[in-house]
């Protein structure tokens, strides 16, 4: 094991701030970019949804 | 049957690449890349900080090594990718290639950055300096900037066949920089260490050799994953006008 308790783990041996802020950084960006595409699935496929709609209204009245 | 339902089914090879077939495949397949992702990931973290020893000359910060060397590997091997779906664009004009090159473009531009930050972060305690202009890291931010120049391209051109054709040059193009990345620590002499890992010989220990490789995997299945959720959202925007896709989401409802 390389750490005796919590501190020293989160310390890094006195290179703690370009350790986190490497691996911080990265589940950051992975978490920013998972949420960006789901949330523009769902934009996609409500503005689809809505298109269709307006279609079915278009077919309805002719 | 319809006709055209039957000559799709006659070349089952080009099945694939169509839209269509592409769609609810790639769907299929994304939840088990991500979840082979998070269960790499985890593993090699765990890894990184509790099986492998601190280096005996640069203690802990070395550890940024297992995203380090991934990130910047993933940085070249997505762009070579993604050069090659822009090459495969232009001779068999499939546009589902190309879909598949606008979908690699952010995940590989985000994996410079942090090929960059990471090294930053490396390089301050180890060299005592955030950034210096040597072949490998200038080269590498060259890669960065053909990355973001490529998305702004796509992102500046609504015709999707124009869009396809310019950025697929620019793409191709700027291949030439990705050896020049890979060789810029043997061509010229630079302060950027060598390779790690070579074909002929490993100068590190078993297990942390073992550890870099869970994470490069870790690293594959992830960008796999999110580049299929792309391109299935890109599909999804290019295909709206027909009702193979309003039937598809209907079923995955």
């Amino acid at each position: 094991m390389n750490w005796e308790n919590p501190s020293e783990f989160f310390a890094m041996g006195g290179h703690g701030l370009y350790v986190w802020a490497s691996f911080g950084l990265l589940t950051l960006f992975i978490l920013i970019e998972v949420l960006v595409v789901r949330k523009r699935r769902k934009d996609l496929i409500h503005r689809l949804k809505r298109l269709t709609q307006a279609r079915a209204k278009m077919v309805e009245k002719e | 049957m319809t006709s055209k339902q039957n000559e799709k089914k006659s070349n089952s090879w080009l099945k694939f690449s169509s839209t269509r077939n592409f769609y609810p495949l790639a769907g299929k397949m994304t939840p088990w890349f991500m979840g082979l992702a998070i269960a790499l990931m985890l593993v090699g973290l765990y890894m990184t900080f509790f099986v492998v020893p601190p280096d005996y000359q640069q203690g802990n910060s070395y550890r940024i090594m297992y995203i380090h060397v991934p990130a910047a590997w993933m940085s070249m091997l997505i762009y070579l990718l993604m050069a090659l779906y822009a090459g495969i664009y232009f001779v068999l004009n499939v546009k589902l290639a190309d879909m598949m090159a606008g979908g690699l473009a952010v995940t590989g531009a985000i994996f410079t950055v942090i090929a960059l930050w990471t090294g930053s972060m490396w390089g301050k305690p180890t060299w005592g300096a955030w950034w210096v202009w040597d072949a490998r890291l200038t080269s590498e931010l060259l890669l960065l900037f053909l990355y973001l120049g490529y998305i702004s391209l796509r992102a500046a051109i609504d015709d999707p066949n124009r869009a396809a054709k310019a950025s697929g040059l620019l793409a191709l193009v700027g291949v030439v920089n990705v050896p020049i990345i890979y060789f810029s620590v043997t061509w010229w002499n630079t302060l950027h260490q060598g390779a790690s890992i070579t074909t002929n010989k490993t100068s590190m220990a078993t297990e942390m050799f073992v550890t870099l490789l869970v994470m490069v995997f870790a690293f594959w299945m992830y960008t796999i994953a999110i580049v299929l959720m792309r391109v299935r959202n890109e599909i999804i925007e290019r295909e709206r006008d027909t009702s193979w896709l309003v039937e598809e989401l209907g079923k995955e409802k």
